[in-house]
């Protein structure tokens, strides 16, 4: 298997790569470069090192090929649909003479589905319904708005499983963020656009020290990072409260901080009747520089060896414990970022719900980008669409919104375990016929 | 850890234990906190009510000047940090343990004797400890739940999801039972099994990863329940009706004062918390289950050699862990005689991950951590009653940010079972 390997890679790696147990490696394509590292399960990880199972699993997750994303998607339409169903008091009326009129019961059925899935459709790409052309484009572009804090979150998340890492503390820094980018935006007094690019900048740096705190607590303390940023997220969340209720950040109406400032906020892209603004365009150029950071620079290659394999990269003579820090700091002014798309995008205020769920929602958006910055603008704008499709959905055919909570949490976890999607719909297993000529030469 | 002198005439002295430094910077800090709490004391009186009403005999409220009030407990704390410092020093080995509890004690009432002092708010000592029980309910059964989870190497990070299940099957089922709770009881474990079922299915058939799992575990539950919620439950009678579990005292015990309203005024909810705990910390150590758990926690393949089903084991304790969790989220609905609303766990199954974590995963840290966090919020709860002004949001912040420091190896090493989180291939 050693020739599959980029040889930048092996260099990283610095050591000859063993074969796997067969049963582990069985749901990984082997011609993907990413699939090199390995590592004995029985060994137990080093305290710097970062579990092999997670890599294991998000290697798995990123050589799964688009059809399980595909069949995972039909899949948690199915599981939704049975939800639309079990909500319905309608159809379950019918079900009350099922076997005298079972008719009915199919007729009601496939009415409640329908009609709920072409209100999410309509309330995410394209609304037929609506009369003038304006109106009819307004469900895309509230699409790709709520998509943006989503994007940027989701390359924060991202960027951590490709260093090994997991930042489940999204929630605090996006709420640091928001906290240092809106009180630049109503505080200070600047010109146009000096004002939104600091605001922007401010948000970004509050999301790094809010991240770097998690980092520095892993590199010099070994404290594991789900943990502490689960903590930091909690803190954030009462401590959001209290500023809310402290100096500068009370406004009249309580929970609520002064608006900020004309020109602190981000520029409309369409006109004064749609929301999208320019952060989505933002959200975009920022997923290439970071393909660029973590594909083509130094930086990022360091970043790919210690999430490959930690001691070998120290090895190789580089800081783990700095890429450790660099990386969550980074993570985090993503994240903070995706704050700076609340206040100074859409809500225009600091508010005590402002990061709604926005941190856990961008993991999800990570693990089906796949760590990828292009697949995770994609999976953010499917997680938009789905967000915006949801309020549609609700209001004309009564499915309460939740069920895209659903729908994205059943994505996510077939999309984890590709074996179950594989056995639903009896696809074949990639690389076993490989494997089996390997093993025979072997 | 200091350098250990290979000399073969002297004699090596032993390595101190883990955490030996660490410890004693903690001791370090109780005895400064307490000497500055003592030199601090205002100049009022501090109003402290132990008795509630209902005991044998009644206490009078103690209306002790602050500085008596505040400073005994404080130099008291100050004399037990400074003789364990003395003593670990000396002997290089860790201090007992009840001095670091004693000394924690008599720091906390100085403290709370310096929040009253000069207040015209009264210190209602049962009630305090009375409601940092209640809160802590729930957060000692996510705890205890997770514990059983971890220790055969699952990472149960969707103690949030199962408590959020537990509650939401416990009154919808109570509900349609007639109001009756405690077929509730019944039904929470149960749906916090089904959220172990998944979370195991995945972790061990699949071997996802149980982080991964378990967060996106909460985010399923939330979006079913919340669902359910606003869909069938408001729009049907009878499936979200309020229903209580009575308060059953236990005769003689529930009259002593002060601990008898706080542990035997309660629900049987809270008494089965209690059998639980004591259960769970002897089998877990005592009994050939307990072994067995814990080996296929630390070393599955040792366990594995001696012919315990690793997988098997994991599976059914994952189950059990998660059955203690959901009946913890009975608490929620049925416990407090609230209907089930949106997200009513609130983030509480993180802070009970903070407890078991805090608790270096086993049963009565964990309950020792959970009461813990409970006090700091029954603490925030009642701030403005005593007359202190301080923001409330400040003490609930305090759980999350002790644990942050916990786990960063303050006060000694945190290490969680070996084998923690790896799926187990033969």
């Amino acid at each position: 298997m050693t020739q599959d390997e980029g040889p930048e890679k092996r260099g990283a790696a610095g050591e000859p790569v063993e074969p796997h147990d067969g049963e582990r490696r069985a749901d990984r394509d082997p011609a993907d470069p990413e699939n090199l590292q390995s590592r004995d399960d029985d060994q137990p990880a080093p305290a710097l090192t970062t579990s092999s199972r997670m890599q294991d699993a998000l290697r798995s997750m990123m050589s799964s090929s688009v059809l399980i994303t595909v069949g995972a998607v039909v899949l948690a339409l199915a599981v939704g649909s049975v939800l639309i169903l079990a909500g319905d008091t309608d159809v379950q009326a019918t079900l009350g003479y099922f076997f005298q009129r079972p008719g009915d019961f199919f007729g009601e059925a496939w009415r409640a589905i329908s009609e709920s899935y072409i209100a999410l459709f309509q309330g995410a790409i394209y609304d037929s319904e609506a009369t003038t052309p304006e109106r009819r484009i307004r469900p895309l572009t509230e699409t790709l708005t709520i998509a943006a804090p989503l994007i940027f979150a989701g390359l924060g998340i991202g960027l951590t499983f490709r260093v090994g890492l997991f930042n489940i503390g999204g929630q605090s820094q996006l709420v640091l963020g928001a906290v240092l980018g809106a009180w630049v935006g109503f505080a200070l007094n600047l010109p146009p656009f000096v004002h939104v690019a600091l605001v922007v900048l401010a948000a970004a740096l509050g999301g790094a020290i809010a991240g770097a705190i998690p980092g520095v607590l892993k590199a010099r303390f070994g404290a594991h990072e789900v943990i502490s940023t689960i903590m930091l997220n909690n803190t954030s969340r009462y401590f959001l409260l209290w500023l809310l209720g402290t100096g500068a950040f009370i406004s009249a109406t309580p929970q609520v901080s002064p608006g900020l400032a004309e020109t602190a906020r981000l520029p409309l892209l369409l006109g004064g009747s749609f929301r999208l603004h320019l952060g989505f365009v933002l959200a975009l150029l920022t997923a290439v520089a970071l393909w660029w950071l973590v594909e083509r620079s130094v930086l990022g290659f360091q970043m790919r060896a210690v999430g490959a394999n930690p001691e070998a990269a120290g090895t190789a003579g580089m800081s783990v414990r700095k890429i450790l820090v660099v990386s969550m700091a980074l993570s985090g002014a993503l994240c903070g970022l995706a704050g700076a798309m609340q206040v100074a995008g859409t809500e225009g205020k600091l508010t005590s719900s402002v990061y709604g769920t926005i941190g856990f929602d961008a993991i999800t958006v990570a693990l089906l980008g796949r760590s990828r910055p292009f697949g995770t603008v994609l999976a953010g704008i499917l997680f938009g669409a789905l967000a915006a499709g949801g309020r549609i959905m609700a209001s004309r055919a009564g499915t309460e919104a939740e069920l895209v909570t659903v729908l994205q949490a059943v994505i996510v976890l077939l999309i984890a375990a590709p074996p179950l999607v594989r056995s639903v719909f009896r696809l074949p297993e990639p690389g076993t016929s490989r494997r089996r000529v390997k093993e025979a030469t072997a | 850890m200091s350098a250990v002198q290979v000399d073969s005439h002297v004699e090596v002295a032993a390595p101190p234990p883990p955490g030996f430094v660490r410890s004693l910077v903690g001791y370090g800090v109780i005895a400064l906190v307490a000497v500055v709490l003592a030199l601090t004391a205002p100049s009022g009186i501090s109003k402290i009510q132990l008795t509630a009403g209902s005991e044998f005999f009644q206490i009078p409220q103690l209306d002790l000047p602050a500085a008596l009030a505040v400073g005994v407990p404080a130099i008291g704390a100050a004399v037990i940090a400074t003789v364990a410092l003395v003593t670990q020093l000396r002997s290089r080995s860790s201090a007992p343990r009840w001095m670091a509890i004693l000394a924690g004690t008599l720091l906390l009432l100085g403290f709370l004797a310096h929040l009253v002092a000069g207040k015209s708010g009264v210190l209602p000592l049962t009630g305090l400890l009375t409601s940092t029980l209640f809160l802590a309910t729930p957060l000692i059964f996510g705890a205890l739940g997770g514990v059983v989870c971890e220790r055969v190497g699952i990472v149960n990070i969707a103690i949030e999801g199962q408590l959020l299940a537990g509650a939401f099957a416990g009154v919808v089922v109570a509900s349609i039972a007639g109001q009756n709770p405690y077929v509730g009881l019944i039904t929470a474990p149960i749906a916090g099994v089904g959220v172990g079922a998944l979370l195991a299915w995945f972790s061990i058939r699949y071997r996802v990863d149980q982080v991964i799992t378990g967060v996106v575990l909460n985010v399923l539950v939330l979006g079913l329940t919340t669902f359910f919620f606003k869909g069938l439950l408001s729009e049907l009678e009878g499936l979200n009706d309020r229903s209580r579990l009575p308060v059953l005292p236990i005769p003689l015990l529930s009259e002593i004062p002060v601990i008898g309203p706080v542990l035997f005024r309660q629900t049987l909810l809270v008494y089965l918390l209690y059998v639980i705990v004591i259960l769970l910390h002897i089998y877990l150590f005592r009994s050939r289950w307990g072994l067995r758990v814990r080996s296929v926690g630390e070393h599955p393949k040792a366990a594995d050699t001696v012919g315990i089903d690793v997988n098997r084991t994991r599976w059914r304790n994952t189950l059990l862990g998660s059955g203690i969790a959901g009946l913890g989220g009975a608490f929620f609905t049925i416990g407090q005689g609230l209907a089930f609303g949106i997200d009513i766990t609130a983030g509480s199954g993180f802070i009970a991950l903070a407890a078991l974590i805090l608790g270096r995963w086993t049963p009565l840290g964990a309950v020792a951590a959970a009461l813990f966090f409970g006090f700091a919020n029954a603490l925030s709860q009642s701030l403005r009653s005593y007359g202190v002004s301080l923001d409330s949001n400040i003490p609930l912040m305090i759980p999350y940010i002790v644990t942050l420091f916990a786990v960063a190896g303050f006060g000694g090493k945190v290490r969680p079972p070996a084998a923690e989180g790896t799926p187990y291939v033969k």
